[in-house]
């Protein structure tokens, strides 16, 4: 009897609950694309830009008359980057009733809201997530992304270090934070499975530390020729600098978080000779041109970090939506998978994990201050 | 009001403040890119808004000073409050009724977004309760709670998404069980584990930690205790941090599952379920914590909170009543991060910072201490006020530390202060 | 062999000196102002954080103007310390002169509302940016072929903590402000019987607590060469953890924390790990206090009934 009550009680709380928040027509109106990621606070400089990204490809497609003849809306949330609050910016972006996602843009906070986006089949693609396990982990059957994953990234550092430079000590330094951490283990995997080279040194520094000397000294003793470094661009200038004022000539070699251009106009002369990963270079294509001639005109300032990776996501995911001729998630899944779109990034689709086709990272070198590709 | 003496003081207040915030709110330094920005509006603006306030601050301290010659007066009307609370029913269950029907009718009616974010509130509240027993009864200061805190929420998503060293034992655990008796240990413990059964464990769990914790800070006391409970906090974080195997590191362990109710739900439809349980759980955690402090260890708490000496002079065993006080906090902060792997379904060692345990710290001095709707009411205030300060967007977490300071300059004893029970010896008249 | 080991020795010791001077600068200040009126005052991180940045702000505009470099570091260094002391001595009267009667906790929210207020003003008044903080400091030549161990900016930071060190000893020693600080410090009432004026007291510890913040931001700046709004806050945590294993209260014992904490931390990156750089730190802290539960040099207090 007790649990026919129960049950009873659990079926009324459904149906109140759906009733109140399940009367959005998703067929109607305007298609809704939400943007989520940290729009305030200190990673703010990650998540502004791809609100400007998707705003100027919104105007334009606006401006010509919407898709499928229905307008564009700009939904945006801040998720401030923290997984406890990107629950509730996706249950609000859901509930709000949002055909697809631009976001989010740290990985613990997509991680953590996707199960949100895939119980109520929307999409969602993430210009900047690089956490391997969201697309490798089969997990996420609704995620996409427009930038390469860290295992991509970290075996590129390996080969360009055994490879190009003929390294057979490298000491692998990390943040101990998601994204470095990662990046630091593929690393040292890739290192071990070639047999080339030995981990001389495999350590974590701590973010924000006054000062990084004991580990230095404890690179120099171990004898690396070069340093694998993952993570952001505040702790490498700091290793750099204090490793050249010791003297030490070692090789550093680090990943996306350190191509930043903050990175050699705070590092200044120590920066140079510094190896760092970054998407491929793309300023040529026309598309990219353009992007950042409208952002310039609009915002009057250059764009920041992944500006090109949200624009080519926004891109994506509306001609998806038009390509399928409706906003239905399997056909739009569907359009994403087969049909190539052209984009800053180059002419993109994705493959069925969710990763990018065509989009990759190249090796870049510090040189007169500028990082310069290198083919 | 505005004597010329006044307008002086309020004039030199502002000079001051203008000197003061000159470098910082004037000049905006770009050493990256060798651009320096001159602001002089800024000063204006320092200018005024410092002469205007300063005329608040000053009336305020001025009241401030008559109010306590009346202060036996407040005393009264304050008591009077209450007293008209308890002693006119009708009242007393109109409100009770209010806030019951307004609890219920929530997630219906301002739909899950917003359920969400009280979950979040509702989980705050009860951390704020358990770290009362801990600060506000016991008189410990404890500034890291919030390892208890991340203890509960890694038991939950460990042992439901079977991650790690301990997965991995409790799979060769089950095999070994099942060469020894036979049976099918596997479905048992090598499954991941039901939130109904982790809930009391994860308990249990933290409760051994704050115990574990409790035992070398036993001698330490004040703030020295402060910065023992701090680093224990750290050292966890870090730990998590650090030991891959263990915590799959700083990526954090994802897919957590939500409890089972009965019925298959979507994370969404789930929502107000997990509302529910966490209503149930504040009152539950009222309930239990009501019924404590009138208790005997309840009063050993209290005692020791104001003398430690006289207590042990009245043959309390503090050595015990410490323990306990540690242990009981830490079980409430351990079921509070189950809820919030629940809730989130994905955490990681970032969420647990000191940052974390000054704001929970914050709720109980704010609240008032050793009370338990003074909490309730700065778990509220202080988790829901960044949610809906977005309209401030980046002055938010500005306003948020004003408002802390400001706040405890204007009721130091927290929001509701802690009315001690007393006792009142009714003589019937003889007819 | 030998003397690889040894010179690895050396190198952990100065680089533990190094840090060890920084965080005893800082902890100095959390020592005095507790010593004074018995509270944590959390916001001193940031009075540190607020030095750095003035000093940037000044150096910056100053080169722009021309000045000379021995110029630019006086002037910058003058200005932050001025300024952190500033900032000290009002944040006392805002945030915890109106809280002097209040219950115990009342004090530490504040300052930690403080702290946060701090942070975020200069966040937004600034920049959520990493700097780049131009050395202050010029390069020795002597200096030059000892690089590998010991670099100028080390140097300085030793030297310059060990001068204001002892410089602090003596006056809280000798003069007469020092004995009325010492006097408030053992029981303010009586103090006020004869006749020190407490606030002022009170005021002037936070002003000198500020402006060792002050030269501990300036050298930390110019040393690791970027600063952000944030550094106040780690530096000011590992500077507390400084002041307690000390002895909270005691000025050389703030010293001798300070190293200990940045000895403690080289060698167990040197020898042991990175990876638990603070565990070490923390743990050092829990084991000298379950021993000594008033820190190293604290002066032990028997309850009185």
């Amino acid at each position: 009897m007790k649990k026919v009550f129960f049950s009873l009680f659990v079926v009324a709380i459904s149906c109140v609950f759906l009733f109140s928040c399940g009367s959005t027509d998703k067929d109607k109106g305007p298609i809704k694309l939400g943007i989520a990621g940290a729009h305030s606070g200190d990673l703010a400089s990650y998540g502004i830009p791809s609100i400007n990204a998707a705003q100027l490809v919104v105007d334009e497609i606006n401006a010509k008359g919407g898709i499928l003849g229905r307008q564009v809306e700009i939904m945006a949330e801040d998720d401030v980057c923290k997984p406890e609050i990107a629950t509730n910016t996706a249950t609000k972006l859901v509930s709000s009733g949002a055909h697809v996602v631009l976001g989010h843009i740290c990985s613990g906070a997509t991680k953590a809201a996707l199960g949100i986006y895939n119980d109520s089949k929307v999409l969602c693609m993430s210009p900047s997530a690089t956490n391997p396990a969201l697309t490798q982990s089969g997990d996420y059957p609704n995620f996409f992304r427009t930038i390469a994953s860290d295992d991509a990234q970290a075996k590129l550092e390996v080969d360009f270090a055994l490879n190009t430079l003929n390294l057979k000590k490298i000491a692998v330094i990390h943040d101990k934070g998601d994204y470095g951490k990662g990046l630091a283990e593929f690393a040292k995997k890739f290192l071990e499975e070639s047999g080339k080279a030995e981990v001389v040194l495999y350590e974590g520094i701590t973010p924000g530390a006054v000062d990084y000397s004991a580990v230095i000294q404890k690179v120099k003793r171990s004898g690396a020729e070069a340093i694998i470094f993952g993570g952001y661009h505040p702790e490498a200038s700091k290793l750099v600098s204090q490793m050249r004022k010791k003297n030490m000539s070692t090789i550093f070699i680090s990943d996306d978080g350190v191509k930043d251009d903050t990175f050699i106009k705070v590092a200044a002369q120590y920066a140079e000779g510094v190896y760092a990963t970054g998407p491929k270079d793309t300023s040529s294509n026309p598309l990219t041109i353009k992007a950042q001639k409208a952002h310039k005109a609009k915002y009057k300032k250059d764009p920041g970090a992944f500006f090109l990776n949200a624009y080519a996501a926004t891109l994506a995911m509306l001609n998806a939506i038009e390509q399928a001729g409706t906003t239905d998630y399997d056909a739009v899944v569907k359009a994403l998978r087969e049909k190539n779109v052209d984009t800053p990034l180059g002419s993109i689709r994705f493959d069925k994990k969710g990763d990018a086709i065509g989009v990759g990272f190249s090796i870049y070198q510090v040189k007169n201050g500028k990082y310069v590709e290198l083919k | 009001m505005l004597t010329f003496e006044e307008i002086k003081k309020s004039f030199l207040v502002s000079l001051w403040f203008i000197f003061l915030t000159f470098p910082i709110m004037v000049i905006r330094v770009n050493s990256n890119e060798n651009t320096i920005d001159w602001r002089w509006e800024n000063i204006a603006i320092v200018g005024i808004a410092s002469f205007v306030l300063s005329f608040f601050w000053r009336d305020f301290f001025r009241r401030k000073k008559l109010g306590q010659k009346k202060l036996s007066k407040d005393k009264q009307k304050s008591s009077a409050l209450i007293e008209l609370l308890n002693s006119k029913k009708e009242i007393k269950y109109g409100l009770l009724g209010a806030i019951i029907t307004f609890a219920i009718a929530y997630p219906f009616v301002l739909g899950p977004y917003q359920t969400n974010i009280m979950i979040s509130a509702l989980i705050f509240v009860v951390l704020g309760l358990g770290l009362n027993i801990v600060v506000g009864l016991a008189g410990l200061l404890d500034l890291g709670y919030v390892a208890f805190y991340a203890v509960g929420a890694y038991t939950y998503a460990i042992l439901n998404t079977q991650s790690g060293i301990i997965g991995h034992g409790l799979l060769q655990l089950s095999l070994y069980l099942n060469d020894l008796f036979g049976t099918t240990f596997f479905e048992i413990i090598a499954q991941p584990w039901s939130f109904w059964i982790v809930l009391p464990l994860a308990m249990l769990i933290a409760g051994i930690c704050g115990l574990i914790l409790g035992f070398p800070v036993l001698r330490l006391r004040g703030d020295y205790l402060a910065i023992v409970t701090l680093g224990f906090g750290e050292i966890i974080r870090l730990v998590l941090e650090n030991w891959n195997e263990l915590s799959n590191g700083p990526s954090g362990i994802a897919k957590i599952a939500k409890p089972n109710f009965g019925v298959s739900l979507n994370s969404i439809e789930s929502i107000p379920f997990i509302y529910f349980l966490m209503i149930f759980l504040v009152l539950f955690t009222i309930f239990v914590v009501n019924r404590l402090q009138i208790s005997r260890i309840g009063r050993a708490w209290m005692a020791l909170r104001e003398d430690e000496i006289a207590c042990q002079a009245m043959g309390i065993d503090t050595t015990k009543t410490k323990l306990t006080a540690f242990a009981m906090g830490a079980s409430w902060a351990g079921m509070c991060g189950v809820m919030i792997a629940v809730k989130t379904s994905f955490i990681n060692p970032a969420s647990f910072t000191f940052m974390e345990s000054a704001i929970i710290l914050s709720i109980v001095v704010l609240g008032g201490m050793g009370s338990v709707i003074g909490v309730i009411i700065g778990a509220l205030i202080l988790s829901l006020l960044p949610e809906y300060l977005r309209a401030f967007d980046d002055y938010r977490m500005l306003v948020f530390g004003a408002t802390m300071v400001i706040m405890m300059i204007f009721r130091p004893q927290g929001i509701i202060s802690n009315v001690r029970s007393t006792y009142k010896i009714i003589r019937k008249q003889k007819i | 062999m030998e003397h690889e080991n040894i010179k690895y020795f050396l190198e952990l010791f100065l680089s533990g000196l190094t840090k060890g001077s920084i965080y005893a600068l800082i902890a100095l200040g959390y020592t005095m102002v507790y010593g004074i009126i018995e509270i944590i005052n959390f916001a001193h991180g940031e009075i540190y954080m607020i030095g750095a940045f003035t000093a940037l702000i000044v150096s910056s505009v100053l080169t722009m103007f021309g000045f000379p470099m021995i110029a630019i570091l006086i002037l910058a260094t003058g200005t932050a310390i001025i300024y952190s002391s500033a900032y000290g001595y009002t944040i006392e009267k805002i945030a915890y002169k109106p809280l002097r009667q209040a219950p115990r906790l009342s004090p530490l929210i504040s300052a930690i509302g403080m702290s946060i207020f701090l942070q975020n003003y200069v966040l937004l008044a600034q920049t959520e940016n990493f700097m780049k903080f131009n050395s202050l400091i010029p390069e020795f030549e002597w200096l030059k072929p000892y690089k590998e161990i010991i670099g100028t900016e080390e140097l300085i930071i030793i030297i310059i903590s060990a001068i204001v060190m002892i410089a602090l000893t003596l006056i809280v020693k000798y003069t007469r402000l020092g004995k009325a600080m010492r006097a408030t410090a053992q029981d303010r009432m009586m103090a006020r019987l004869v006749g020190v004026s407490v606030n002022k007291i009170i005021s002037f510890t936070f002003i000198i607590g500020s402006a060792l913040a002050a030269i501990g931001g300036v050298l930390i700046a110019s040393y690791i060469g970027q600063i952000n709004y944030y550094i106040g806050f780690i530096a000011g945590l590992k500077a507390f953890t400084a002041a307690v294993l000390g002895g909270i209260g005691s000025i050389p014992g703030a010293v001798l924390g300070g190293l200990v904490l940045g000895w403690t931390e080289s060698f167990g990156t040197g020898y042991i790990s990175s990876d638990y750089e603070d565990v070490f730190a923390f743990s050092l802290l829990v084991l000298i206090l379950i021993f000594r539960p008033e820190g190293i040099l604290g002066r032990s207090t028997s309850q009185k009934v």
